[in-house]
C-alpha cells in the first residue's frame, strides 16, 4: 500500500507529516515501557524482519498483488507503540534507500501502515483476548482477525485522505470500491502471515511475544511472615 | 541459569535474522510482480496516473535492485540482504536507545 509522490496534494500531505511525526513521539514515549535489555534487540529483528516479509508479494487475483504491512505482527511481538516504530522504519528505510514509497507520501504510508494498523489491529487483539479462553494459545487467532482487519482499514484511511487531498478528482465511492475488495484479499494474506509467524515464535519462546505476557502464571511465595 | 537463558535468547535471535535473511535473499525472487492492491485500485479508479517518478529512483537500491548487478536473483538478492541488514542496525540500535535501562548500568 505504498502510497507515491503526487497522489495526495502538498497541504495534506504535509498535515499528514505532522500527524505522523506526532503520532511517532507518542510511541517513542510509549515504547519505553514496552523495551528492556532483552526486548530491544528483538524489536530491531522484528523490524528487519518486516522489511524481508514485505518483499514477498503474493498474487491476490489475476495481475494483482499485496504484501505483508506487518502493524499487527510487531504489535503482538513487542508491543503496540514499538509496534507503530517497527514498522515505521521499515517505511523509512524503503523511502530512502528502495524508492518505494514517496518521499512527500512518507506521513501518509506512516499513518495508514504503521499508527492505524498496529493500533487498530492491536485494539482488536486486546479486545478479543478479553473474549476468548485465558490461554496462551488463544493470542494466534486474535492476531488473526486482527491482521485480518487491519488492512481493509488502512485502504478506508487511504480513502479518506484521497477523498481530503486526492490530485485527481475521483468520486469517494469509486476509489472506496476499488480500493476496499483488494485489500480484503490482501487480509487474508495478512493474516495468514500473522497467524504462522506469531504461532511459531510462541511455540519456541513464548516469553518473547508480548501479547502472550498477560498469561503469565505469576507463582506467590507464601512464608508464615507474609500471613 | 540466567547465562543459559541469554545464550538461548541470542540464539533465538540470530535464527530470526537468519529467517529474515534467507526471506530477503532467496524467497523474494520468487515473489509476484504484479501491481500491488493500491496501484491496481488506482488504475481501476482512474488516478494512476497521478503516481510521481520517486525522486531517489535512481539509487544503486531502488525498487529492490541492485545497481550494476545483471543477474535478476543477484540483484534482488543483495539488495533484500542489504535492506534486512540496515533495517536491523537502525531497528536495533533506535530501540536500544529507547529501552528502559535496566539497574545494572
Amino acid at each position: 500500500m505504498h502510497v507515491p509522490d503526487g497522489f495526495i496534494n502538498a497541504p495534506i500531505s504535509i498535515a499528514a507529516g505532522i500527524v505522523a511525526a506526532g503520532g511517532l513521539a507518542v510511541c517513542l514515549r510509549g515504547a519505553r515501557k514496552e523495551l528492556d535489555d532483552k526486548t530491544a534487540p528483538l524489536a530491531g529483528l522484528v523490524a528487519a524482519f518486516v522489511f524481508a516479509v514485505q518483499m514477498l508479494n503474493f498474487p491476490v487475483g489475476v495481475g494483482t498483488s499485496g504484501h505483508l504491512m506487518g502493524g499487527v505482527l510487531a504489535a503482538v511481538l513487542v508491543g503496540p507503540y514499538t509496534g507503530v516504530l517497527c514498522v515505521s522504519v521499515v517505511l523509512i528505510v524503503q523511502a530512502l534507500f528502495f524508492a518505494d514509497g514517496g518521499l512527500s507520501a512518507l506521513g501518509v504510508n506512516i499513518i495508514l501502515m504503521a499508527l492505524v494498523t498496529a493500533l487498530v489491529g492491536y485494539a482488536i487483539v486486546l479486545a478479543l483476548q478479553v473474549m476468548l479462553p485465558r490461554r496462551r494459545a488463544s493470542v494466534v487467532p486474535a492476531a488473526v482477525v486482527g491482521a485480518f482487519v487491519s488492512v481493509p482499514v488502512g485502504a478506508v484511511v487511504f480513502v479518506v485522505l484521497f477523498a481530503l487531498g486526492g490530485t485527481a478528482d475521483i468520486p469517494f465511492g469509486s476509489v472506496l470500491t476499488a480500493m476496499i475488495g483488494v485489500h480484503v484479499l490482501i487480509g487474508i494474506g495478512e493474516a495468514v502471515i500473522t497467524g504462522l509467524t506469531v504461532a511459531s515464535i510462541l511455540s519456541v519462546r513464548p516469553d518473547l511475544v508480548y501479547a502472550a505476557r498477560r498469561y503469565e502464571q505469576h507463582l506467590h511465595l507464601r512464608t508464615p511472615a507474609t500471613r | 541459569m540466567r547465562g543459559a537463558l541469554v545464550t538461548r535468547t541470542r540464539v533465538f535471535l540470530l535464527s530470526f535474522l537468519a529467517v529474515a535473511l534467507v526471506l530477503a535473499a532467496v524467497v523474494s525472487s520468487y515473489a509476484s510482480g504484479s501491481p500491488d492492491g493500491l496501484e491496481r485500485a488506482a488504475s481501476d479508479a482512474g488516478f494512476g496516473e497521478t503516481a510521481e517518478e520517486h525522486a531517489l529512483d535512481g539509487s544503486p537500491f531502488a525498487d529492490y535492485a541492485t545497481a550494476g548487478v545483471d543477474s535478476s536473483f543477484a540483484s534482488t538478492a543483495i539488495s533484500g540482504i542489504v535492506g534486512v541488514l540496515v533495517t536491523a542496525l537502525i531497528g536495533v540500535g533506535l530501540f536500544l536507545l529507547v529501552r528502559r535501562r535496566s539497574a545494572r548500568e
